[in-house]
């Protein structure tokens, strides 16, 4: 794992752009995203529907087929290596060894004709060339590590034969099966209940103490967020709109859409009388993206300057930094 | 499985009955029997012929000996060609109509799935385009219309093929084209639908995370999903196959149990109607009977239980 560790960051997101073309014209879904991921570390991607969240995460590992897509522009370095300049080839060594991922919904991400065993193996026998048995007994410990029983047992059934949570559990096997540098989770709870969304939390929590695996973990739910992740990433309209440890973010938020999304989750300390604060509006229109700020229509403490002009991620001190002109030293003196 | 299998049997045989009950009724209804032709027999003549083949007997006789015949394997002796059993034309004529069907279908399962793979995977380009004009071409375009083209113009224009018989390899080319149309056209487009709806499944993204190369991806984790509908649809394929050589056969001359079975409807050839009959049927039950087997391997979702609906 030395090898892993040796870079730092592990992943390094720089002005990523990605389109998509459709009749309508050109949708600007990822529109200039920087982040990083540190080795160890998990690193909670969050916005709403269509913020371009799950299209920066399957553009790391070159998922979504173009046409209808267009990386634009940026670059992504993984363990040191250019991604986005990689051949299909390259891409496919790279995929399933170095970098996993799991997806929303575990009911269809397993192919339904296939034993779970098989489908563990495929990955083994390829990335690392082991034999049949030594495969099989790495799907069982892998199995096994994922918290499900009878894992000798259970290799030989189908994915029909599992529940919606133990079928995620598989896809995490299968993802983490080679120990990869990287592991994406794309929204890995959202189409489970709450008491198993709980359990796989928790198998991700353990398996990132055991093992050398970086997580970016996708999602909609700030409470997952700060249950499991180390730093956060907000994403509006197909830009960060703050990044910062789950601390910071969390205790001082210094975009207003952040903001907006903390106020709108329930809180243990609120009384249940009290309604939640929704934001109000719509999305962006990424077809015609505004010039200035993408929230400014629907941000409470709109200035004129932020219809005009994008601020850019400003500096707020410690790791923080915010897409918002509240955060522009001029306009904290003006309000001294 | 073996209760699933046992119960189909038993569906199986019951059928059977009804099934030669009804023709043994239906043809006592239609007017006339083997012997009243053009031209009359004298009656003392007549009257023994009835005499020996028991109809003079009331139907109800005539049936139970008929069902105990059937019992045990004997489906009668031809009314019209009296030196053969029945059991004897099916033996002889049946292999020619085997041997044509078997070649249908291996062509159309593998021209069918091949060719729906080969549009879906490329979806939306010219070889997809011109692989969806000839499905609809096969699919139509009745047979006998296909046969006899193909008899002018690769048999009598060209000269590449015999018109009819069936005498050497190359003489099954054109019936088989004829015979497998339909169903190639049928398959091919079948396959090449569900194939672009399993591509763009999550398992297949899935697959793609693994890093695995995109053919074996096709072969590995599509193609299996995609021809799930086909092994349906081989039972109905089939029927139209053994019904459909009763055409075939007859513009090509071949001496199959297609032609047998016409010919025994306009004798009136009693036993004849009811072998043919029956032995069609049981013929179209059992590839029913296999194509619900074959599925249980194809699909591992599936558990074949002895109560109906349930496999």
């Amino acid at each position: 794992m030395s090898e892993v560790l040796a870079y730092k960051p592990v992943l390094e997101v720089r002005d990523l752009r990605v389109s998509f073309h459709v009749r309508e014209g050109e949708v600007q879904a990822v529109r200039g995203v920087d982040f990083h991921v540190n080795p160890g570390e998990v690193l909670g991607i969050v916005g709403e529907s269509g913020c371009g969240k799950s299209v920066t995460a399957q553009t790391l590992m070159r998922l979504i087929p173009s046409p209808p897509s267009r990386i634009k522009s940026g670059s992504v370095r993984f363990l040191g290596e250019e991604v986005l300049l990689k051949s299909e080839k390259e891409m496919q060594q790279l995929r399933g060894s170095k970098m996993g991922m799991i997806f929303q919904d575990p009911m269809t991400s397993l192919n339904p004709t296939m034993t779970v065993g098989r489908q563990i193996t495929e990955n083994l026998k390829k990335h690392l060339k082991m034999s049949s048995a030594a495969a099989q007994k790495r799907a069982v410990e892998m199995l096994k590590l994922v918290g499900i029983p009878g894992a000798e047992t259970r290799i030989h059934q189908y994915p029909h034969e599992f529940s919606g949570g133990m079928r995620q559990r598989v896809m995490i096997a299968i993802a983490l099966s080679c120990d990869p540098a990287l592991l994406i989770a794309d929204e890995p709870t959202t189409a489970l209940d709450v008491t198993i969304q709980a359990q796989i939390l928790e198998v991700l929590n353990d398996l990132r103490g055991r093992l050398n695996t970086s997580i970016i973990l996708i999602t909609h739910n700030l409470g997952i967020v700060a249950g499991i992740c180390d730093r956060v990433v907000v994403m509006y309209g197909g830009q960060v709109a703050e990044t910062g440890t789950v601390k910071e973010i969390f205790n001082h938020p210094k975009h207003p859409y952040t903001e907006g999304l903390l106020k709108s989750l329930p809180r243990l300390d609120t009384s249940k009388d009290e309604p939640l604060i929704p934001i109000h509006g719509a999305p962006p229109d990424l077809v015609n993206p505004p010039t200035g700020c993408a929230f400014t229509p629907r941000c409470p403490y709109a200035m004129k300057i932020c219809q005009r002009l994008d601020p850019g991620l400003i500096d707020c001190g410690g790791t923080q930094a915010a897409r918002c002109w509240l955060n522009h030293p001029k306009v904290q003196e003006a309000k001294a | 499985m073996v209760r699933y299998i046992t119960v189909k049997l038993l569906y199986m045989l019951f059928t059977l009955f009804i099934l030669a009950t009804a023709t043994f009724f239906l043809m006592k209804v239609i007017p006339g029997n083997p012997f009243l032709g053009e031209k009359k027999l004298p009656t003392q003549i007549y009257n023994n012929i009835m005499e020996k083949y028991g109809f003079d007997q009331p139907l109800y006789k005539q049936y139970l000996k008929y069902m105990n015949n059937l019992i045990h394997f004997d489906l009668g002796t031809s009314m019209k060609s009296t030196h053969l059993t029945v059991n004897k034309i099916i033996h002889s004529s049946f292999s020619n109509s085997a041997k044509l069907g078997i070649a249908a279908i291996i062509v159309s399962i593998i021209a069918g799935i091949g060719l729906g793979i080969i549009s879906a995977l490329y979806h939306g380009k010219v070889i997809d385009h011109f692989t969806s004009i000839l499905a609809v071409i096969g699919v139509s375009i009745p047979s006998f219309v296909i046969g006899p083209l193909l008899q002018y113009f690769l048999g009598v224009k060209l000269g590449w093929f015999h018109v009819a018989g069936l005498k050497g390899p190359l003489d099954y080319i054109m019936p088989t084209i004829t015979l497998s149309a339909l169903p190639i056209a049928f398959i091919a487009r079948l396959t090449r639908s569900n194939m672009i709806e399993v591509m763009n499944a999550e398992f297949i993204k899935t697959a793609k995370s693994k890093g695995l190369a995109k053919s074996f991806i096709i072969y590995h984790h599509a193609l299996r999903n995609a021809i799930l509908p086909v092994v349906t649809y081989l039972g109905p394929m089939t029927a139209n196959i053994i019904t459909g050589s009763v055409v075939v056969e007859a513009i090509f001359g071949i001496a199959g149990l297609g032609k047998y079975f016409i010919d025994s409807v306009t004798n009136r050839d009693y036993t004849l109607i009811m072998g043919v009959t029956l032995f069609y049927a049981a013929i179209l039950m059992i590839m029913r009977f296999c194509t619900d087997v074959a599925y249980v391997f194809v699909d591992p979702r599936i558990k074949l239980s002895g109560r109906e609906g349930n496999a």
